[in-house]
């Protein structure tokens, strides 16, 4: 499937876990395609942990403001109602447990909830900024990646190989092939993407599945 | 007293081998012309406390392109090849935390306090070596401060008593930086005489403001 189908797929179904008033952090890369599909009738507010909640749409050319940039550098808008406050307050904001939501990407989630997105030892070390700290404080924990890697093998895990963001604190994962909850019990799947079937997410997917007898389908 | 100085004198207050809190993020709100004028001057072996190390040629990484730096102490590294060819190669120390800890770590060292106590990093890389204090039932990690020789700060606005004014997200690491540093060194876009900034819209009071140095 085209990768920008992929992403809308995913930022769409993301887009649902939302209420009206959520505050929101959101990961750079595919988790911000999240921000393009919020349902008309809610209010979020993003933050960005820079120092800033209300982050609104990406500046025309040209007018662009110097001193008004994302986590990721890149140039942003305000919208009403938005605070401006330094990167303590900001993590404080996270660690404190006052964010409803984040949404990350992940280079490996496992079925126990722990998660790793930050290094590959002896080649990318770009270090953790922000990721501890969001994946432990924020009150739900979403991810949201492509269900395999590039060479198609598993990201799902039973357990994470990778150094860990953080131990048992991931929510809910949400790929191009299913919705799934991490519980008590283990990874329930929630949902399965239309087209798929479970025998190749079985193939696809290292961790042990909960299958439900009544398993509803998204993205169609 | 007057806290207005010259760029001149500002560097000559960093020496070799000074531990420095860099305000700013991704070279935002970062003082640029103190850097620069640090570059030119050549000062080695410092000890870099910062965000991000920014980009090989803005902002804090000019000053590990020129190789002044053997000590970062950053959350993110991923925007300057420089610094992660140098920690590579060897001639490079660093040292990654998670970004609200470093705050955290700062904010202690310049409010007084042991240390911080937070979940962050438990179960991971950045737990090793460290100790794990139980409270009531939950375990933390003890995080100690992080306190510098000098804080290099932008301002937006500055008063001639160095009470702060910051500029949207250019604020970011400044508040927190100013606090913690034996001599901190502010580069400022504007200063206005005392008594012309609302007392309401002070974010970082003089009280932490050693030097003012006029862009």
């Amino acid at each position: 499937m085209d990768k920008a189908l992929i992403k809308k797929k995913i930022g769409i179904r993301i887009a649902q876990e939302l209420s009206d008033g959520d505050f929101v952090n959101l990961g750079i890369g595919l988790p911000t395609e999240v921000a393009n599909h919020i349902p008309e009738e809610i209010e979020v507010f993003f933050q960005s942990e820079n120092g800033i909640m209300g982050v609104g749409a990406a500046p025309k050319p040209g007018s662009e403001d110097k001193d008004l940039i994302n986590a990721g550098g890149g140039y942003i808008t305000v919208k009403r109602g938005a605070s401006y406050f330094d990167t303590c307050l900001s993590f404080a904001i996270i660690r404190g447990g006052h964010i409803d939501m984040t949404v990350l990407g992940a280079l490996q989630v496992d079925q126990h909830g722990n998660l790793a997105n930050w290094m590959i030892p002896g080649k990318l070390v770009p270090g953790m900024g922000g990721a501890m700290d969001l994946v432990t404080g924020a009150k739900r924990v979403i991810i949201a990646m492509e269900h395999c890697d590039k060479y198609g093998k598993a990201k799902i895990l039973k357990s994470c190989t990778l150094p860990l963001t953080a131990k048992g604190q991931v929510s809910l994962i949400v790929t191009d092939k299913a919705v799934m909850e991490i519980t008590g019990q283990g990874l329930l799947l929630k949902e399965i993407a239309a087209g798929t079937t479970i025998e190749e997410l079985k193939a696809c997917t290292e961790a042990d599945l909960l299958i439900p007898d009544h398993l509803p389908t998204f993205g169609d | 007293m007057s806290k207005i100085i010259q760029l001149e004198q500002a560097i000559s207050l960093i020496n070799s081998g000074s531990s420095v809190l860099f305000g700013g993020f991704l070279s935002v709100g970062c003082a640029e012309r103190i850097i620069d004028a640090l570059v030119k001057k050549g000062t080695k072996d410092l000890t870099m406390i910062v965000i991000a190390t920014d980009y090989d040629n803005k902002g804090v990484g000019k000053l590990i392109t020129n190789r002044q730096v053997n000590k970062v102490i950053a959350s993110h590294i991923g925007t300057n090849k420089a610094t992660q060819t140098q920690m590579n190669d060897g001639s490079l120390k660093v040292t990654l935390t998670p970004q609200g800890t470093l705050l955290e770590q700062i904010r202690a060292a310049g409010s007084g306090l042991g240390g911080v106590l937070t979940e962050t990093g438990l179960g991971t890389v950045v737990a090793e070596g460290k100790q794990i204090v139980n409270v009531d039932g939950r375990d933390y990690l003890l995080e100690k401060p992080i306190g510098a020789d000098i804080a290099l700060i932008k301002a937006y606005k500055a008063d001639e008593k160095g009470n702060l004014v910051y500029s949207k997200t250019a604020r970011n690491s400044n508040p927190i930086m100013a606090m913690a540093a034996k001599k901190t060194i502010v580069e400022v876009d504007e200063i206005v005489p005392v008594g012309e900034l609302d007392p309401e819209q002070i974010i970082t009071p003089g009280v932490f403001v050693d030097y003012l140095v006029p862009a």
